[in-house]
């Protein structure tokens, strides 16, 4: 039996692939996609998956993804490969990898935090990785954000 | 070798750099008494207090006046540029250019290692808002050290240990050290989960109970706490565990004969005046200790430039 497809190949674009079940609506949040965009997105969610049991995909059409982006799904999704196609193949793949820092990209968590005054600082955070994702710790602060992490994005 | 440019956090600090800055203030310490100094002659230190303090700026100064060195001071938060509308990047800018080294005191958290980041003399945290004070956590780490023992310490840390970032600060450098600690505190005040766990995984012993009664025998220190009123939304929430942990000469008879108490001070009512006069207490000899640490500190600091 043919196997069945549930999204069709695109053409060109990105396909980030092997997202943690349930946390693709958020990638679409931090690709800055949602009612922002005309290109073709379409988004799969709880597919069976070997390696994952479920997991989630997201294809951006004609869009191919920047680095700085792909730091940003780490954050959410850190087992999340990234696939740019090109006339239907598949030119560059590579999974995500949480950066060890990041900085301007999360919002710290405390409002009493100097990096959330107006002083001329950029948000910093140190990646610590651990059982269940991914924990930051604000360098300024020290305040930790270790869940909904996608709810602290700039 | 010292090589730290500026005190922010002791998250930032080895066990050999916290020994290093230990022995320094042992070494110092005749100086903090009155014996002459020249050692930081010709230095000037520049205090920034945005929020008020009365032992911390008075130690800070003492310290460094006691070693030869000079202090210059914003007369007050309300008088300085920052109620120009300054940021405190292009007033710590300004001053690092100024002086040698800074003591700042900010009531924003995070404020010390954004002002090490743009300064060009060394910056020394003495307190950002309900952040790191390492100054007092040093002071407390060469207090249990000279009046006790820092290896195979068996602590109890007793009051507000969900909001007081001095006893988290504290039982983090106490992990360096290996120690038992024992927390006491009512339960809507206990530890967060999230430190327990760090300081287990860094191989402390951590227990907890709500009685006073259950440590008191076995620990050599008991570092008490103020519960802070603010803290609480309801005031009969306060009212309900104010007076809970009252230590009362009485209290300390099956006290071991070497037991410390200390605290960071100001007390209100955690201990009774008739304290006092026992063997047990040293919390003013602790705040003493904060003279000959802010000398190493600022010594330290300064030659490592």
């Amino acid at each position: 039996m043919k196997k069945e497809l549930r999204v069709r190949p695109i053409k060109n674009g990105t396909v980030i692939d092997h997202i943690a079940a349930g946390q693709a609506l958020n990638v679409l949040k931090i690709l800055g996609i949602v009612g922002r965009t005309d290109a073709v997105v379409s988004a799969v969610t709880n597919v069976p998956s070997k390696a994952m049991g479920k997991k989630d995909i997201v294809k951006v059409e004609d869009r191919e993804l920047a680095p700085h982006e792909v730091d940003k799904i780490a954050l959410i999704a850190p087992s999340a490969t990234i696939n740019i196609i090109r006339e239907y193949k598949v030119k560059e793949k590579h999974k995500v990898a949480p950066p060890n820092m990041i900085e301007g990209v999360v919002k710290c968590a405390n409002p009493n935090c100097i990096s959330n005054t107006k002083e001329p600082v950029t948000s910093k955070f140190t990646v610590d990785k651990h059982e269940k994702g991914v924990q930051l710790r604000c360098v300024y602060c020290e305040r930790i954000i270790s869940e909904n992490i996608v709810e602290h994005l700039f | 070798m010292f090589t730290k440019k500026h005190i922010i956090s002791m998250r930032d600090f080895s066990k050999a750099e916290i020994d290093v800055i230990l022995k320094k203030a042992e070494e110092l310490e005749p100086f903090a008494k009155g014996k002459k100094s020249n050692l930081l002659a010709g230095k000037i230190l520049a205090l920034l207090f945005y929020e008020p303090s009365t032992r911390t700026r008075l130690s800070f100064e003492t310290a460094m006046k006691r070693l030869g060195g000079e202090t210059i001071n914003m007369i007050s938060p309300e008088a300085s540029s920052a109620s120009k509308g300054e940021t405190l990047a292009d007033t710590i800018r300004v001053v690092s250019e100024y002086a040698d080294v800074v003591v700042l005191r900010h009531s924003k958290e995070g404020s010390a290692r954004m002002a090490a980041d743009v300064s060009s003399a060394p910056i020394i945290n003495a307190g950002d808002g309900a952040g790191h004070h390492p100054t007092q956590t040093l002071l407390d780490l060469y207090t249990i050290k000279r009046e006790s023992h820092l290896e195979n310490l068996s602590i109890a840390l007793i009051g507000d240990l969900k909001y007081g970032r001095t006893v988290h600060s504290l039982a983090y450098a106490l992990s360096l050290y290996g120690a038992k600690i024992s927390l006491v505190s009512p339960e809507q005040l206990k530890m967060p989960d999230e430190i327990k766990s760090d300081l287990r995984k860094r191989g402390v012993d951590v227990s907890e109970t709500t009685k006073l009664e259950d440590v008191i025998s076995h620990v050599d220190v008991l570092y008490v706490t103020r519960i802070q009123k603010e803290r609480f939304p309801d005031p009969s929430e306060y009212q309900k565990v104010a007076g809970t942990y009252r230590i009362s000469a009485p209290l300390l008879k099956d006290a071991k004969d070497d037991m410390i108490i200390m605290h960071p001070l100001p007390r209100v009512d955690e201990i009774d005046a008739d304290v006092d006069a026992t063997k047990h207490a040293r919390y003013f000899q602790q705040a003493f200790y904060g003279i000959p640490v802010r000398m190493a500190v600022l010594s330290l600091v300064l030659e490592a430039r």
